[in-house]
């Protein structure tokens, strides 16, 4: 089942027009990655779906409920550009946002001494966030985020900011959540940092959607009958394999990209590389969602 | 609703849990009392005395220069450079200089001191030398001066407001006019300090983006009206302790230095002229019964509802000013066509003040923008109900406008950073469908 469809979307500022007809349907219990370069119309898609903003036309549906203030509360959003109030201790103000997510207050208190304690930050909760560091503040962004237990957690540029340990703690924090049935939605540029994370994906460039699906669906469409093969030897420079990026490796071993032509498979591919070089290495090229991405965007 | 309180209480607490408000709780009462206490405090220690030579060549003054509490007159026998050499050797305050004179005609009369001499000296001593000219003419033409003082009159008129029950009261505009005064300029600080506040307030969260948190759980107008009416209840809590405690304050020092009817007689010497009047025995219960026309209960109140409601409709626009600025330099532009109608109010308390019940107050007091000033100044006079109504009726529609206009500025305001605001730009925020 989709947790969150998104229907024909689109929307202007004056007379840039930001989305155009985006349709997107996220499934439960999924790492949803929304890829795109900056300006593509993420952060626009963000707050429309967070109701933020309103969309000129379209709708959005959660667990097939249109939309609405309540629904929002289902929702947890860990923007962008980070920010807390920087006079307000740690825990006054993840107790405010949990309730103002209609958290009670006994029940805000608790979770937030668990989540504290979890992140190691148990003795910060009576310091202002102004004391803190940025990767503190950023952990305790993400417990406003989570607090409230929401079903969809949609995270802006997730791990810009965070040191490596940081961004490896959240990294398995959103994994957890994932297991126990909360749906994630990435939204960033840099689409290596969320590649091995993210079971769909959309890609979005310059306000249009170009591409979306599950991961591993489009990686297979992309495949383009690439190998990456390691050899001892000389190949042919005519055409037959079409060999390119040919380098050196260490181990005196040549390395370089050719392409199955024929289209019969790799065995058949490696039986004829054989009768040529001593092969050392050979794997298919899977291409990156980055270099679908280009590819996409260059057409 | 519910989320309308938490984002109150937080504006609320997170304010009057700051040390600046503590400082400010205290200080206000402090300089509130000090610019009352003061004054009456320096004018009971009395001035200094001031040792002035006098030269008189007419010797026509020798008996109008007597030594008193302010000035010490010392009479030389010398050349008009000789006297001024003795001036500044001595040390004396000033030196008056009366040349030979004729009475139909008289000049050259001359100060000279050390430093520039105080105004109110050389009054009185110019003062002095009318007075004797005066007296000398009319004896010279025959007339008594016993004669002349019985022909002059002092009159003083007793003012009454009439209520329509039929009620005499002694009025006192002076009374009225202190306490209408104050209050406007109250109003005035407090629409200033605190819609500051909700400005900056408005600027920290977007700057901080939280306000996209928050957003996404709340509905901007309500993140917008909470954190008006949150910091109205800090300020109401501010004036509330200041009032309790400068009560305290003043009742304290009062009462240590035992000073309690000076003020009248100080009061009645700088008015009157020095010499006339002395003071009334029944000044003070006069002063009381005047303070007793006054309708307290009345201009409590309306000064409480005045006192909010002119925050609240500027409040609304401050926090439009601050949704449309990435900082507070970036607010100055805006806050100027904001504030000018209070600006104005403020300026028009003069023109209000001659005229309590013109067609200018009136319609001062009744426009949302300058009512919560102006009619502040007039209720202590006593006004009509009707007005009063009608003034507070179109304040609470007031409010009720600017902040539909503020927050259809806000919500898009607050999410947009980097852009260059005019104008234009803020018209087309207001009319955006959302």
């Amino acid at each position: 089942m989709d947790l969150l469809r998104i229907n024909n979307i689109s929307k202007a500022f004056g007379s840039h027009q930001a989305l155009e007809d985006i349709s997107v349907s996220i499934p439960e219990k999924s790492i949803f990655g929304l890829l795109g370069p900056n300006g593509a119309g993420k952060t626009t898609l963000i707050r429309i779906v967070t109701k933020i903003i309103e969309p000129d036309s379209g709708q959005v549906f959660l667990q097939e409920k249109e939309m609405s203030a309540a629904l929002v509360r289902k929702i947890g959003y860990l923007p962008e550009e980070r920010g807390l109030y920087k006079k307000m201790k740690v825990g006054d103000q993840l107790l405010y946002l949990a309730q103002l997510k209609g958290l009670s207050r006994g029940e805000a208190t608790k979770r937030i001494k668990d989540w504290l304690e979890k992140l190691d930050l148990g003795a910060w909760r009576n310091k202002n966030i102004e004391d803190l560091s940025k990767g503190m503040a950023q952990k305790v962004q993400f417990i406003a985020t989570v607090l409230h237990e929401p079903s969809l957690i949609i995270l802006d540029e997730p791990f810009s900011g965070f040191d490596p340990v940081n961004a490896d703690l959240i990294k398995n924090e959103i994994l957890e959540l994932r297991d126990k049935g909360t749906t994630v939605i990435f939204s960033t540029h840099r689409m290596e940092s969320v590649e091995e994370l993210c079971d769909h994906i959309a890609l979005i460039n310059k306000s249009r959607k170009i591409l979306d699906g599950s991961k591993v669906e489009i990686k297979n469409e992309h495949r383009e009958g690439l190998y990456t093969i390691e050899y001892k030897g000389k190949l042919p420079i005519n055409g037959e394999f079409d060999a390119r990026d040919t380098e050196e490796t260490d181990a005196g071993l040549v390395k370089a990209v050719v392409k199955d032509k024929s289209g019969e498979g790799p065995n058949q591919l490696l039986k004829k590389l054989l009768r040529e070089v001593e092969i050392h290495g050979f794997a298919e090229k899977i291409p990156s969602i980055n270099e679908i991405f280009i590819s996409k965007v260059k057409d | 609703m519910n989320r309308i309180h938490i984002i109150i209480r937080r504006e609320y607490i997170s304010r009057v849990r700051k040390k600046s408000f503590l400082i400010a709780s205290i200080l206000g009462p402090v300089l509130m009392a000090a610019i009352i206490i003061l004054p009456t405090y320096l004018a009971t220690r009395g001035v200094e005395q001031k040792d002035v030579l006098v030269l008189d060549e007419s010797e026509y003054f020798t008996d109008v220069f007597v030594p008193n509490d302010e000035l010490n007159y010392e009479f030389v026998d010398a050349s008009e450079e000789e006297a001024k050499a003795k001036l500044l050797s001595e040390g004396y305050y000033g030196l008056v200089f009366i040349p030979k004179i004729d009475l139909e005609d008289p000049f050259g009369y001359k100060f000279y001191s050390g430093s520039n001499p105080s105004m109110s000296i050389v009054n009185k001593i110019e003062r002095e030398i009318d007075r004797k000219v005066e007296d000398m003419r009319l004896e010279l033409s025959g007339l008594d001066n016993e004669v002349i003082n019985s022909f002059k009159v002092s009159t003083d008129l007793d003012t009454i407001n009439l209520s329509k029950g039929g009620m005499e009261r002694s009025s006192s505009s002076g009374a009225a006019t202190a306490i209408g005064y104050i209050a406007a300029f109250m109003i005035y600080l407090f629409i200033f300090i605190y819609g500051a506040q909700c400005m900056r307030g408005v600027i920290e969260e977007k700057n901080t983006r939280i306000v996209e948190i928050i957003v996404s759980s709340v509905k901007p107008f309500h993140l917008m009206i909470g954190k008006v009416i949150g910091i109205a209840g800090v300020g109401l809590t501010q004036f509330i302790i200041w009032i309790v405690f400068s009560f305290v304050v003043i009742a304290g020092v009062t009462a240590a230095m035992g000073i309690g009817g000076v003020p009248a007689t100080d009061g009645a010497e700088i008015m009157g002229t020095p010499q006339a009047r002395q003071v009334d025995p029944g000044f003070v219960e006069q002063a009381l019964e005047s303070l007793g026309a006054i309708n307290f209960p009345m201009v409590m109140a309306s000064f409480l509802f005045f006192f909010v409601g002119g925050y609240l409709l500027y409040g609304a626009l401050f926090a439009a000013v601050g949704s449309a600025s990435d900082t507070d330099a970036d607010a100055q532009q805006f806050m100027l066509p904001v504030t000018i109608p209070l600006i104005f109010a403020i300026i028009m308390l003069g023109a209000v003040l001659n005229d309590p019940d013109g067609s200018l107050a009136f319609w001062l007091s009744v426009i949302p923008f300058t009512s919560p000033v102006i009619m502040m100044m007039r209720v202590p006079f006593g006004v009509e109900i009707w007005e009063l109504f009608l003034s507070m009726f179109l304040l609470v529609a007031g409010f009720i406008f600017t902040t539909w206009i503020a927050s259809r500025v806000y919500r898009v305001g607050i999410l947009m950073h980097g852009t260059k605001v005019n104008w234009k730009i803020l018209a087309k925020w207001f009319m955006a469908s959302n």
